[in-house]
């Protein structure tokens, strides 16, 4: 441990698993992981069901400890959530404040932080600007769509200043249209922040299309299976990524991969 | 809006009907009765009564016993269900005591009260606490426990204090349903003083309703009893329209 503090520096990764596991009594989940996120790169992670994808995700946020093995946040050991790890949910039904307005959902990170009233509201002006929402301030959860929702719980995570922003399946629920709009702005709010993502999906492309590295991971228990490297130029944009030969070529290799677990 | 006027008038023809085919019965046959009145008896003695300083008095009496009973009880049982809910062993740790007082009817404790107390404001306050203590404590729980386990996950991640939570997450979540437990427990609180009072405690309409019926004043009673069903209404009508006013279905989660 002491070593990785004393390597503290541009080139630590922001955050590191160390031969970590999970299990839920007798049950492993994940088995022996080790890896780590460089700063500011796009993290996906793929994998089958039951291949521990949340799991591995809610062990990087602190809400889950690890039965061994060690996480690391900034070359320090994390024990449970840092302020700095935010988390993108899949259900932002259930992780916004419902008697909140988005101004209101927003400032709740702000007023954890600390920062004083008085300079609450330039900065939930400028985070729901970011995400496109400066013209729903007053409105609540429910009178948005899911897209906003999301867009919402997005600027609520970006509030906490994170260097690591989480996100489980954040537009599994969202049609497909709404998804690649999020897509496009996800990878605009990441660039411009400089904030390291890892990103859980069941979407292969989705991973391809917005990831520096997709993390394959294996079943039972949860395991890394492969990393691939995403040599795919930015910006991306829908169409010609797509049709990029490389991006076609790791689609084929990310499939055949995942098709081996699935009965 | 008038469709609204027009359906709720169209509720009211079965009652009217129903008084009116009594005011007849009465009309014709004629009552002669100790226990019971015609309407047209109980509407002039309830006019007489709402010119009666003393019926005022009574009214007050009941409404302020009942309030504060209310608030007495409200407030222990809100603030025991939110420990309760939060901190999980508290409530195994005294689920046998609370299972043992809960069943024991309010009204059993009047006479152990009365030597407490002795009559007055305070044995009634107390025993419509008591009465709602319970149903409060048990509502606000298990609303505690229903809070979102999301948000509280959110809590953790952005390391809200307890404090802060309980304040901006779990006080909040649980409000709505408060409001529920409140109405229930404000029609419970009345039923209990009008209770206390017809039982035991000289005061309030309810000590009004058995002095008539003893009295063998039959519309005075009924008169009575008719104010008490309007009181009762108008606060679940005041309640009802507290709770769309201050809950509205945008704040509600979908």
């Amino acid at each position: 441990m002491t070593t990785v503090q004393a390597a503290r520096g541009p080139e630590t990764p922001i955050m590191a698993i160390a031969g970590a596991s999970v299990s839920f009594g007798a049950a492993r989940v994940l088995d022996g992981i080790d890896l780590e996120l460089r700063r500011g790169e796009f993290v996906c992670v793929v994998g089958p069901s039951g291949s521990g994808k949340t799991t591995l995700l809610r062990l990087l946020s602190g809400l889950q400890p690890a039965t061994t093995g060690t996480v690391f946040h900034q070359g320090t050991v994390q024990n449970g959530p840092a302020r700095g790890v935010a988390i993108v949910f899949q259900d932002y039904a259930h992780a916004l404040l419902p008697w909140r307005t988005a101004a209101g959902n927003v400032s709740l990170a702000l007023e954890a932080a600390g920062l004083p009233r008085a300079q609450r509201a330039d900065r939930i002006a400028a985070l729901l600007a970011t995400v496109g929402l400066a013209a729903h301030a007053d409105h609540f959860p429910a009178q948005m769509s899911g897209g906003m929702q999301q867009r919402l719980q997005i600027a609520r995570c970006l509030a906490q200043d994170p260097d690591v922003l989480l996100m489980d399946e954040p537009f599994g629920a969202l049609d497909a249209m709404t998804r690649q709009k999020l897509q496009d702005e996800i990878l605009r709010i990441v660039a411009a922040s400089g904030v390291t993502a890892f990103f859980v999906t069941h979407d292969l492309e989705e991973a391809i299309y917005l990831g520096d590295r997709v993390v394959a991971l294996e079943p039972n228990p949860g395991r890394v299976g492969a990393i691939f490297d995403v040599p795919l130029p930015r910006p991306r944009t829908q169409l010609s990524t797509r049709e990029h030969p490389e991006f076609l070529r790791l689609r084929r290799d990310l499939f055949d991969f995942i098709q081996q677990f699935e009965p | 809006m008038t469709a609204g006027v027009v359906g709720r008038a169209r509720g009211l023809i079965l009652p009217l009907a129903l008084v009116v085919l009594w005011q007849a019965l009465a009309s014709i046959r004629g009552i002669e009765s100790d226990t019971l009145a015609a309407p047209v008896q109980i509407v002039g003695a309830l006019g007489d009564a709402l010119v009666n300083a003393e019926f005022w008095i009574a009214t007050r009496d009941t409404v302020l016993s009942a309030a504060l009973g209310l608030a007495l009880g409200g407030v222990l049982g809100a603030m025991t269900g939110l420990v309760f809910g939060l901190v999980p062993p508290v409530s195994r740790l005294m689920r046998v005591p609370v299972e043992v007082l809960r069943p024991v009817p309010a009204i059993a404790l009047v006479p152990i009260a009365i030597l407490i107390f002795g009559f007055g404001y305070a044995l009634e306050v107390a025993i419509v606490a008591f009465a709602v203590f319970f149903p409060v404590l048990i509502l606000i729980e298990a609303a505690v426990r229903g809070v979102e386990p999301r948000l509280t996950e959110v809590a953790r991640l952005l390391r809200l204090s307890p404090g802060a939570r309980i304040a901006k997450i779990v006080v909040p979540a649980v409000l709505p349903r408060a409001f529920v437990a409140l109405r229930l427990a404000a029609g419970l609180a009345l039923v209990v003083a009008i209770t206390v009072e017809i039982a035991a405690n000289p005061m309030g309409l309810g000590a009004r309703m058995i002095l008539a019926a003893q009295s063998l004043r039959a519309p005075d009673m009924f008169a009575t009893l008719i104010w008490v069903a309007v009181l009762g209404w108008a606060i679940n009508a005041g309640l009802v329209r507290a709770q769309a006013a201050l809950f509205p279905d945008a704040q509600r989660p979908r």
